[in-house]
């Protein structure tokens, strides 16, 4: 079983050309690059083509990592899986650090619809063309995006929980 | 009485002015949780109900959200597990020994075949308990405490054993990287093996009270029922898809942990409503059960647990005689262990659906990033779509037969 991972990149790179990158064997999971103008083409292609197929979405996660350029500050995984050939592929694009924005998938996989805003509430990516685009774990007063690697742990002005008392020095 | 409650844009106030039944009645709003009793954790779902009947539901959720995808950025790999108990804690060794897979694969560490099945039995006791609880609950739901009550010392019994096991209850931070902390005790295999006596009887009993009840296949069957298509669109996974008639488990699809050793039915249902997600858990148990039973039967000899010292902290006493033991002390607590640079998904076969770990390392002893796919929290999504119609008293049901966990919608 398992469909050929050759096949997929060579079917994707027929159609999208150098719009597909980075294709690599992650462990178990093979995964690959895509720049976030064609996400939803992309999607849909692997969704509906005979061949792949991949009509169940996992996982759809972000992804800060600040320390890139200004253009892949922010990086949203999908994870899909073709139930019949039992294959799970990864799909990763990167966006821009300032104004994260991709375009929703959230009528192709209802299941998204949640994933998204739960990605939004934590990050600010913004999902363009979702229905509902709003917090859903957090209040919606917050301002702050909490699973940016910025937004610290603990609030710093706790008095309670001085680290001095514990042998170490970080707030002195 | 409408206005006073709701701001005059939310979209239910403009449905309520606009629409008029014929006889004169108008539509009302009914706030059902974040604290009810008949949800059975913190949900909230605004209403609008045209009489008794529901014709739209607003979730709420992320009443006891706690961050657990930051706190564990910030924490070494062996203090996850605690937060992983809190997010199913109706079978927290679940998450427990998934996590700790997902840190082997990582690690590329190879777990000797004694400690899978141990994992195995453990785990499978864990969905027995989840199924106990699903189901009884929804027994009580639709009035019949009996049940409940009946079934429910044994999940004081699979609480015992972990309590032999790992010395925790509910919240159990069972095993460490590479196997268990210890070996199983005598007693708890003696206590395990009383379970696998008494609980069957117990089970037949319960199973006969409920499957050809009048009452309670009135108020089962043909509730909340979903379409195959429309679960797989939702994400369902678990019991709740293969109520569907899809038959998905990951114990199948991807074995970890030596499932493939092991001959099981994967149960499915038909319609997907409340009756047969109740009959599909119900047949569940009893694989799980078999499955305990093969693997106590075929439980080989050998170390409970990998050697790989360099990831987990060795006994005290031998920190302070042996030298290699200080040294793995100090590097464990200093996080100087070398970790790979990796992106790993494992899932496993929770209680509820398949519950994967992505885990994102950039060579520090934290996780760059640990995302949860939580089976609850995404199949939840499509509560309001399959309430829509029904009965208030419906509601209450099709929620507890979806077994929505509040610690692992929220995380």
């Amino acid at each position: 079983m398992a469909i050929e991972t050759a096949l997929i990149q060579e079917k994707l790179e027929q159609k999208f050309a150098n719009k597909v990158t980075n294709f690599e064997m992650q462990k178990d999971i093979f995964s690959f690059e895509i720049t976030s103008d064609t996400l939803r083409e992309v999607i849909l292609f692997l969704k509906d083509e005979e061949d792949t197929n991949f009509h169940f979405l996992t996982d759809l996660c972000g992804v800060h990592y600040p320390d890139n350029t200004v253009d892949q500050q922010f990086c949203v995984v999908y994870h899909l899986h073709n139930w019949v050939e039992n294959t799970r592929i990864r799909i990763k694009t990167y966006l821009n650090g300032a104004q994260p924005e991709v375009a929703s998938i959230s009528d192709i996989f209802l299941s998204s619809n949640w994933m998204e805003r739960e990605t939004y509430d934590f990050y600010g990516i913004t999902f363009t063309g979702h229905p509902q685009l709003k917090r859903i774990l957090n209040m919606d007063e917050m301002v702050s995006f909490p699973m940016r690697k910025e937004f610290p742990m603990e609030d710093n002005g706790r008095t309670d929980k001085d680290d001095r008392f514990f042998g170490r020095t970080a707030n002195c | 009485m409408s206005e006073l409650l709701l701001p005059p844009e939310h979209r239910y106030a403009k449905i309520i002015n606009e629409k008029r039944n014929d006889d004169g009645s108008e539509y009302s709003i009914l706030n059902l949780g974040p604290t009810h009793p008949a949800t059975h954790g913190i949900f909230q779902n605004i209403l609008l109900m045209d009489g008794e009947r529901i014709v739209e539901a607003e979730p709420t959720i992320g009443y006891i959200h706690r961050a657990f995808e930051k706190i564990a950025e910030n924490r070494p790999f062996y203090q996850i597990t605690p937060l992983t108990d809190r997010m199913n804690y109706c079978s927290s060794p679940i998450n427990n020994m998934a996590w700790w897979m997902t840190v082997e694969k990582l690690l590329d560490i190879e777990v000797p075949k004694r400690a899978q099945y141990l994992r195995v039995i453990v785990m499978e006791l864990a969905r027995i308990a989840d199924h106990i609880i699903c189901n009884s609950i929804l027994g009580v739901d639709t009035g019949a405490y009996t049940g409940f009550l009946y079934v429910f010392q044994f999940r004081e019994k699979i609480y015992e054993i972990y309590e032999e096991i790992c010395g925790a209850r509910l919240t159990t931070n069972m095993g460490r990287i590479g196997g268990f902390e210890r070996e199983w005790s005598d007693e708890a295999f003696r206590k395990l093996n009383v379970f696998l006596e008494e609980f069957p009887v117990a089970w037949k009993e319960f199973e006969n009270l409920f499957e050809r009840n009048r009452i309670f296949i009135d108020r089962t069957v043909n509730v909340g029922a979903i379409t195959a298509e429309s679960a797989m669109a939702y994400g369902f996974t678990g019991p709740n898809l293969r109520a569907a008639g899809v038959d998905y488990d990951v114990r199948v699809a991807q074995p970890y942990s030596s499932y493939e050793d092991f001959e099981f039915i994967v149960p499915v249902g038909k319609s997907g409503d409340t009756y047969d997600r109740f009959c599909v858990r119900n047949a569940e148990v009893w694989e799980s059960l078999s499955i305990i039973r093969q693997a106590l039967a075929k439980l080989p000899e050998g170390p409970y647990h990998a050697d790989v010292p360099e990831y987990y902290l060795p006994p005290k006493e031998d920190v302070y005689t042996t030298m290699e033991s200080l040294i793995y002390h100090f590097k464990i607590v200093m996080g100087e262990v070398p970790i790979p640079v990796a992106e790993i998904y494992h899932p496993v076969e929770g209680g509820n659906g398949e519950l994967g770990f992505y885990l994102v390392t950039d060579g520090s002893r934290t996780p760059y990033r640990l995302h949860f796919r939580r089976p609850c929290f995404i199949y939840y999504q499509a509560y309001p779509e399959m309430i829509k119609g029904s009965l208030l008293s419906d509601a209450i049901v099709i929620l507890s037969s979806l077994n929505v966990i509040a610690g692992e919608l929220d995380a």
